[in-house]
């Protein structure tokens, strides 16, 4: 069956399904978990881990309580969309892979202004950071591209490269609309609005104004218990998990505007504790059946 | 003689890199040929995202055989010894040779070092710069990465172009082999490309759409922007960090221009200005009235297909969507005062010691007032005199932009409330959306939020001008609320940081007090402010002590000597000027103009004389360890005897004195030049005296001019060791005197000469 990227929200992403999966690449699923980025998909952090070769491709809806806008800005969503890719260890075609997925969903690099402008990523939550660029087409920023070099503290050994697609800016762009509620999501006129609006309002209405904020806290330390508790009985995963809730419920004290500047850092090292920790634990695990299996790895 | 030719290319190459890394490149090949012996004369290098290049013109095909020659042991010198040294010559012990050093046989190794083919020599070079090359920051990619090892560079390394002459320089760094093959244009061109020698290299490349040199793509970005801005009737505004960046981020630039919506110029020109280029780097034009326009130039890498109509269409959107956050951030930030506003600063962390910024608001807004309320800032607006040839204050100084002077304070209190009220608001606009996302535009905003909110303009251009002078070429305020305003928040800023010990060490001041210190001083002397920072320190503190004060007045009195200098004042004017004997004056505006008059009295015919004169008594006074009429009261030898000139305490006993000295009459009749001097002084001293109490400083020198005839009559005439005590101890006296007269005017010992 065609596909129609140009006109269809969903053809965009079910397009660059089929570049990936047909460049090796395991087609994944979401992580079922409230997360600010792809980059929290465990078949990111986890597996940017270790010397196994990784490649996959997935969507990861996002949450950023703290950007939602009640559905009145046409750029801004407390939720969007995600695609990622995961190369590791990063081939040596990888720029060249990654500019014909743009051409199969319909950016044609010679009437775009297609270019790498240096960025670096960083993430003190996840000890991992990263050299790499926004890749601009006509001066949006439309991809971020890194190379990992740390996660979770450690080496990455080898290194990943990672792609993640702005879905909506993408779709907006390649579809010509300045709304986003206003992409085409199926190419037989259901809008984006259509389907998130109100989700939109009802969430930026919760996130800033109506979530019981003594809950929140009380969710934070629960989350924190748990994720020591996973990391005592040796299932880091479990651990992870609790890691990336505690992160979440985190923004959204945020978005409630209750966590003073002076108790943010804390709370940022409270995250950080855990994600590093599950890292740590998830390497000590692994590595003795890493080191085996590949004689030129060390941990 | 061949050319050569290295391209080193890899994925983008960050723009902000582009230039350290040429150097880099320059500085290892130099390096590498020069310890194998070549002097490379002409090297050229070049950048662009995805290249280095380098060319090397005329080097010699080989290098040239040496023979070197070290002494060893002399014969019969222990076996070990001659082992030792065969190991470290690399020789046999059978190839040494004996020659005879000052009649003992001594052994000699003779080492031919061979010529080397220029090639071999590459070969080798090329990797190790390769591995010794300093980025700012480097990184592992790919497969061999699983190693900590592996190679690093700014991105992952992708081809090695290195031709000498005609031929390859055949070398392999980390599986990266080197060929004759480049790549061109990332869109413009696929395939790969073939270079013959460095001779045909940049013009292959520019058959592909690539420009290597990237001075090239500079000036086609430079005037490719202001073309397209003039055929739209508008002018460019000229940024070159942009045309550096533009140009390393481009192998082929194109300028385009579009438009944006002419509602977003109702925000303030200058956040439009910083979106654009800081987020998108793009360039902004004026109209004909010097007003921003409506327009942006983006600079495309590529010359699309339909004139670049979609590029600047997509470029539009972009920034339509920024210009959008900008209005709502306008719009938002509008919707509170700013006093709500400053109930935010409450929640940030000015310093762990010195508390929330609401406490730093608190504190300089009680120090504004007071600063006002005590006179040292007063409520008309000094017009700054500048010191001639010397000055560092801007010529023009700034007058307030916003017609001040129909709003500004008249009375003290008028002023001192203004004064007040500005601090208070002055670090609103921190917590605000557009500082937050532009920290750049912090006070500006808050001069555009309070003018908004109907702030008189005086308080509005206090509150945007208050960090000001920042730089060097910075404006210096002189509107009355402003100068009360910024004056106290960086005495504030000084003050507590000494408090808390927190100072700057070396290279490192992280919480800029030198700046500090220099906008205290400058704002002092624009404004003729005329307090010691000791004095106000002792004054505003609550128990009345200096507190860090005099730590403050010392630190901002090196800054000054500093500016001093790197004005072109003397250094040994600078200690004359500043320091009186054993005080220091502390006054800036004071030391600026004695310094001032003293160096341009210094350059005349009459200082340089005088000067010889004042140095000729200072040694007779030394050498006969004459302390004149000071030197009669205790005299303990230790401290400078002259100090006590200025000691209110002494001074009485010391007229006392002069004038029980004076009623004397003299014992004997005073040759003719001995009389003149002693006129000349009566005359002088008396008129030198009244110019400095009036702070004329060229005043004050010029009645010293009038002592230098005399004083030089004085030496050729007079006989100061006379056989008679009486007659030596009064000229001794006058010579005394003479010196003191000069001290009083600057400490005369400290100038060179």
């Amino acid at each position: 069956m065609d596909r129609n990227p140009q006109n269809s929200f969903q053809d965009m992403i079910l397009a660059l399904h089929d570049f990936w999966s047909a460049n090796g690449c395991l087609i994944l699923q979401p992580y079922d978990m409230r997360m600010g980025a792809g980059t929290f998909h465990t078949a990111t952090t986890l597996r940017a881990l270790g010397p196994e070769p990784w490649n996959a491709a997935f969507v990861q809806p996002c949450r950023r309580p703290t950007d939602g806008r009640y559905g009145e800005n046409p750029n801004r969503l407390q939720h969007y969309y995600q695609y990622q890719v995961i190369l590791k260890p990063s081939p040596p075609d990888i720029q060249d892979l990654y500019l014909e997925s743009l051409r199969v969903i319909g950016i044609d690099p010679l009437k775009h202004d297609i270019r790498f402008v240096e960025d670096d990523w960083e993430s003190p939550t996840l000890g991992a950071w990263g050299l790499g660029w926004e890749v601009w087409c006509d001066g949006m920023e439309v991809t971020q591209f890194t190379y990992f070099q740390q996660m979770g503290g450690f080496d990455c050994k080898p290194v990943a490269g990672e792609l993640t697609y702005g879905l909506e800016r993408l779709a907006m762009y390649i579809q010509g609309v300045d709304n986003v509620y206003d992409l085409d999501f199926n190419g037989h006129g259901v809008s984006y609005g259509d389907v998130f609006l109100e989700n939109e309002k009802q969430m930026s209405k919760w996130n800033f104004e109506v979530a019981e904020t003594d809950a929140l806290f009380d969710l934070f330390n629960k989350a924190e218990a748990e994720c020591r508790n996973a990391l005592a009985n040796e299932v880091p995963i479990a651990a992870y998990e609790q890691a990336v809730e505690a992160s979440h419920i985190f923004n959204l004290l945020q978005a409630r505007g209750v966590i003073s500047v002076q108790e943010r850092a804390s709370y940022m090292g409270r995250v950080r504790d855990l994600a590093r920790g599950s890292c740590e634990a998830h390497m000590a695990k692994e590595a003795p059946v890493w080191a085996e299996k590949y004689p030129e790895w060390s941990a | 003689m061949s050319d050569f030719l290295l391209e080193l290319r890899s994925e983008e190459i960050p723009a902000r890199m582009q230039a350290g890394a040429r150097a880099e490149l320059e500085k290892l090949f130099r390096r590498e040929m020069e310890g194998a012996g070549i002097s490379p004369s002409e090297v050229t290098v070049w950048s662009t995202p995805r290249r280095l290049a380098l060319i090397a013109r005329g080097l010699p095909e080989a290098t040239q055989a040496v023979s070197e020659e070290l002494k060893g042991p002399p014969v019969g010198a222990p076996d070990q010894a001659l082992e030792g040294f065969c190991r470290k010559a690399g020789v046999d012990k059978a190839d040494l040779q004996t020659r005879d050093v000052k009649g003992r046989a001594t052994y000699f190794a003779v080492k031919n070092i061979p010529g080397r083919a220029t090639r071999d020599l590459l070969a080798e070079a090329i990797p190790a710069i390769i591995r010794d090359f300093s980025w700012p920051k480097s990184m592992r990619w790919g497969a061999a990465s699983i190693s900590t090892e592996s190679l690093r560079w700014v991105r992952p390394l992708s081809g090695i172009v290195a031709l000498l002459g005609e031929e390859l320089v055949e070398c392999e760094v980390h599986g990266a082999t080197s060929g004759w093959v480049t790549l061109g244009h990332r869109f413009h061109h696929s395939g790969d490309i073939t270079i013959g020698s460095a001779a045909d290299y940049a013009e292959k490349l520019r058959a592909c759409h690539v420009i290597v040199d990237h001075e090239e793509r500079q000036d086609l970005i430079r005037s490719g922007a202001a073309k397209v801005a003039s055929e739209a009737g508008l002018k460019l505004v000229e940024d070159e960090g942009l045309v550096i960046e533009n140009a390393g981020l481009t192998e082929w630039p194109v300028p385009l221009l579009g438009r944006f919506e002419e509602d977003f110029l109702e925000v303030p020109p200058e956040t439009i200005q910083l979106t654009a280029r800081v987020n998108q780097k793009y360039f902004v034009c004026e109209d004909d009235r010097g007003n921003l326009a409506n327009a942006f130039i983006c600079t495309a890498n590529i010359e699309a297909e339909d004139g670049g109509a979609r590029v600047v269409d997509g470029n539009r959107k972009v920034l339509a969507a920024r210009l959008s956050d900008a209005r709502f951030f306008w719009d938002v930030d509008r919707k509170k005062s700013l006093a709500e506003h400053a109930k935010g600063l409450e929640r940030i962390t000015f310093h762990e010691k010195l508390g929330t910024v609401a406490d730093k608001v608190e504190r300089v807004a009680k120090l504004a007032r007071w600063l006002v309320e005590e006179g040292i800032v007063k409520p008309t607006s000094v017009r700054p005199e500048p010191v001639e040839g010397l000055s560092f204050t801007a010529e023009s100084a700034p007058e307030e932009k916003s017609g001040a002077s129909t709003s500004s304070a008249r009375t003290v209190s008028e002023l001192a409330d203004m004064a007040e009220q500005a601090a208070r608001l002055a670090k609103a606009d921190l917590v605000t959306e557009m500082v937050g996302e532009f920290p750049e535009l912090q006070g500006l905003m808050g001069g555009y939020y309070a003018r908004a909110e109907g702030l008189p303009d005086a308080v509005a251009g206090a509150i945007r001008d208050h960090y000001k002078p920042v730089g060097q070429g910075d404006d210096v305020p002189t509107a009355p609320v402003t100068v009360a305003l910024s004056l106290a928040d960086k005495l504030d800023t000084l003050f507590g940081f000494f408090e808390i010990g927190e100072l700057p060490t070396g290279s490192k001041d992280p919480f800029a007090l030198r700046r500090a210190a220099i906008a205290v001083i400058r704002l002092v002397e624009a404004n003729q402010v005329r307090a010691l920072v000791s004095e106000i320190a002792r004054s505003w503190s609550t128990d009345k002590t200096v507190g860090p004060g005099l730590q403050v007045e010392d630190f901002l009195q090196d800054r000054l000597g500093v500016m001093m200098k790197d004005a072109g004042v003397r250094y040994d004017v600078v200690q004359a000027s500043t320091d009186l004997g054993t005080r220091l004056d502390g006054d800036v505006w004071r030391v600026r103009r004695r310094a001032a008059a003293l160096q341009s009295f210094l350059g005349t015919e009459d200082g340089a004389n005088l000067l010889a004169g004042y140095k000729r008594a200072a040694n007779i006074l030394k050498k006969e360890d004459w302390h004149g009429i000071e030197g009669e009261i205790a005299h303990t030898g230790e401290e400078d005897p002259l100090s006590q000139v200025d000691d209110p305490d002494m001074k009485a006993v010391i007229d006392a004195k002069m004038s029980d000295r004076h009623a004397k009459e003299l014992s004997y009749e005073p040759e003719p030049a001995e009389k003149a001097l002693m006129d000349a002084l009566a005359k002088s001293e008396p008129a030198a005296a009244v110019a400095i109490d009036a702070e004329d400083f060229s005043g004050a020198m010029a009645a010293l001019a009038a002592l230098r005839a005399p004083i030089d009559r004085f030496f050729e005439e007079v006989t100061v060791n006379a056989d008679e005590e009486n007659k030596r101890a009064h000229r001794l006296d006058l010579l005394a005197a003479f010196r003191a007269a000069v001290h009083k005017v600057a400490d005369f010992s400290r100038i060179e000469g």
